[in-house]
């Protein structure tokens, strides 16, 4: 067990005219549970896989406990790592394919035995260590790749995309059973995945990366509510926050037509994007005038896909609530987030409790 | 005769080793009307199969309890005699003890060699295409073109090896030395056998998921020990594969090699057992004596595959 501090690390392929992932500080503290999320191609997978050492470190430096492992070999590094294909070894048994790290590290048979016992006992593997991979279900293999990490007693474990190749249901399960055996083991955890969703349910911590760069980090409601960016809030939550195209006048907000009172000066003026959480519309007498387009039915809530004064939008409602033809909404002052149009940061806001007043001109 | 057979032989293997994954998916069965049509297109397939294997076979066992006469005016009856004298000839005895040299050392060192190959072409990244374009060129020659290059490698006068020997101090005679002709003839065997095994280790090395490789680097630190374990016996079906072609390709079609470099040189030369049933048969006119000798070939070709499906194929997986 131990941390892992991340400093000013950088990832550069030869011949590429870009680095893939730049400026990366991040610190981990022991026992944390981490998920790197983002769109394919920002550079999440890179960053864990230089954790591992399965990438060379174009720059920066990264320590696992105290020691710096940039020119370590993964298999000094004290890690294990659970891959998106399981990349369990199709000629060895259940039994062999978790003794083998163990076993070329020389520990001990018994040793060896009651690790393999425990963890197949924990992962509810018991039946199947005489069996070989290809002879198990996508969660069974899962399970083996988690065994695998788990005998290992690492410093830290690495996910990479471990649930992608599951289905939904599940997926759902085995979230539950990492999280579960990650508090059990108490075992820093690195966890790369796109899923949004997959990253609120498991983090301790969220870090949310964009084009190789790090957008945000905090705890996943930290993050859902105070997002740092347009992207954050578009990427986390579903359904996406959303965001409309609106003008700052001193503490007064022109949506279009309507006007919102803020009642407070945000440090900014002139356009803006709006965001507004799907959840933090509520119909009202009067407010933004919302005229829905389809519903979306989800069961415990249903979506309305509708507009703004011209502007998509999405509601989420109780079922129960009526869905008219044209609808007024209303929403929170403290629920409204603002962003830079250009830049796409957020601007401060000191929002104070209450209803924003809105007017229709 | 069974040399004829043999390419079917290493076709059909071919064959069902490309089609191996194919096992996994069950065909769709067909339902045919007219009880004709599923034999029509069997046809081609048994002529084949009957004009090239069963018929030269039959011919061959047949003609192995005859004598026949030198001109083929007539042919007597004379039961296993043929077997008795083939079997007894301390000439055969000893043509057939090299060719077992022969056979493991060239299969031995192709095998090898080809997975040394691989497995360096394999971590070459800069450069890829053409290293391993150089590699596979070797495939393209001729067998007969071997032979006569591998002739002018050993030639007396001009050859690098003769020539490299002799900086040695060592006098090198192929052609009329016996260890020395055996040498050459392994050389360049191996030589031209080694591409082919390279092309499919190497696309079976390109099989390995990139992730059980990352999984491997994780978890053994000892690259060797780390192929032994990990990546080896993820070959193992392309290995297999390879060491029954590898036998038959030592046993068999080595032929053209062994022609050139013993065709016109003085006696005293390594042969292997199917260039003895082409000299016997086709130089020395005794068909009977051949075609026994083709046969008892054949008995060993059979068992030494039967032994390899039966005990080694139990220890090969299949991803």
């Amino acid at each position: 067990m131990a941390s892992i501090t991340i400093t000013d690390v950088s990832k550069t392929y030869p011949g590429a005219p870009a680095p893939s992932v730049t400026g990366i500080n991040l610190s981990i503290r022991d026992g944390e549970f981490i998920v790197l999320v983002g769109p394919s191609g920002c550079g999440k997978s890179t960053l864990l896989r230089m954790v591992a050492g399965l990438e060379d470190i174009s720059g920066g430096e990264v320590r696992i406990g105290d020691r710096v492992v940039n020119r370590l070999d993964p298999a000094d590094r004290d890690i294990a790592m659970v891959f998106q294909n399981y990349a369990l070894y199709p000629h060895m048994t259940v039994r062999e394919n978790m003794a083998y790290g163990l076993k070329n590290r020389r520990t001990p048979k018994a040793e060896i035995e009651t690790r393999v016992a425990e963890a197949a006992r924990m992962l509810e593997l018991g039946p199947y260590l005489d069996r070989k991979p290809r002879a198990l279900s996508g969660g069974q293999r899962q399970r083996v790749a988690m065994g695998r990490a788990v005998v290992r007693q690492p410093s830290a474990f690495l996910f990479d995309e471990p649930l992608s190749n599951l289905d939904a249901k599940l997926r759902v399960t085995m979230r539950g059973e990492i999280r579960r055996l990650q508090k059990r083991l108490g075992t820093t955890a690195l966890y790369v995945t796109h899923d949004q969703l997959e990253a609120m349910t498991l983090a301790d911590r969220l870090v949310v990366l964009n084009g190789g760069r790090i957008e945000q980090v905090g705890a996943p409601l930290d993050i859902y509510h105070r997002p740092a960016s347009t992207f954050v809030a578009s990427f986390i939550g579903s359904p996406a926050m959303n965001l409309l195209d609106a003008g700052l006048e001193g503490a007064r907000l022109r949506l279009g037509t309507s006007v919102i009172e803020l009642g407070h000066l945000p440090a900014a003026r002139g356009a803006v994007t709006l965001g507004i959480r799907a959840e933090d519309l509520t119909p009202a007498a009067t407010g933004l005038p919302f005229r829905p387009d389809f519903i979306e039915e989800l069961g415990a809530q249903r979506l309305v896909h509708g507009h703004i004064e011209g502007q998509p939008v999405v509601l989420a409602l109780d079922p129960a609530v009526p869905v008219g033809s044209e609808m007024r909404l209303s929403v929170a002052a403290a629920r409204l987030h603002l962003f830079d149009t250009t830049s796409g940061r957020r601007i401060a806001t000191a929002a104070r409790p209450g209803l924003a007043v809105t007017e229709t001109a | 005769m069974s040399d004829a057979a043999q390419p079917m032989k290493s076709a059909g293997m071919i064959r069902r080793w490309l089609s191996r994954p194919a096992r996994a998916a069950p065909a769709k069965p067909v339902q045919f009307d007219q009880p004709l049509l599923p034999w029509l297109f069997l046809a081609p397939q048994l002529a084949v199969i009957f004009v090239f294997f069963y018929w030269p076979s039959v011919q061959a066992i047949t003609s192995s309890f005859y004598i026949e006469d030198p001109f083929g005016f007539g042919a007597t009856f004379v039961g296993l005699d043929n077997y008795k004298d083939a079997l007894g000839s301390a000439e055969y005895q000893r043509i057939a003890g090299f060719t077992a040299l022969f056979t493991v050392l060239v299969t031995g060192f192709s095998l090898g060699l080809g997975l040394l190959f691989a497995v360096k072409a394999d971590k070459v990244i800069r450069g890829r295409t053409a290293y391993r374009t150089a590699l596979i060129a070797v495939y393209a020659i001729a067998p007969p073109v071997a032979g006569l290059m591998g002739m002018m490698l050993f030639d007396q006068h001009i050859g690098p090896f003769v020539q490299l020997a002799a900086w040695f101090g060592y006098d090198m005679k192929v052609g009329i030395n016996y260890w020395d002709t055996a040498f050459a003839m392994i050389l360049v065997s191996v030589w031209k056998q080694v591409p082919y095994n390279f092309i499919f280790f190497l696309s079976g090395l390109q099989g390995i998921p990139a992730s059980v490789r990352e999984a491997s680097v994780i978890d053994c630190r000892n690259g060797f020990t780390r192929f032994r374990t990990a990546i080896l016996p993820l070959l193992a079906p392309t290995a297999f594969f390879l060491l029954i072609i590898n036998i038959t390709y030592a046993l068999f079609d080595t032929f053209a090699v062994i022609d050139v470099m013993v065709k016109d040189k003085p006696a005293n030369n390594p042969l292997t057992l199917v260039y003895k049933v082409y000299n016997d048969g086709f130089r020395g006119n005794d068909i009977g004596g051949s075609a026994a000798q083709s046969v008892i070939l054949m008995v060993i070709v059979l068992v030494l595959t039967l032994i390899q499906f039966r005990w080694l194929e139990r220890r090969v997986h299949y991803g």
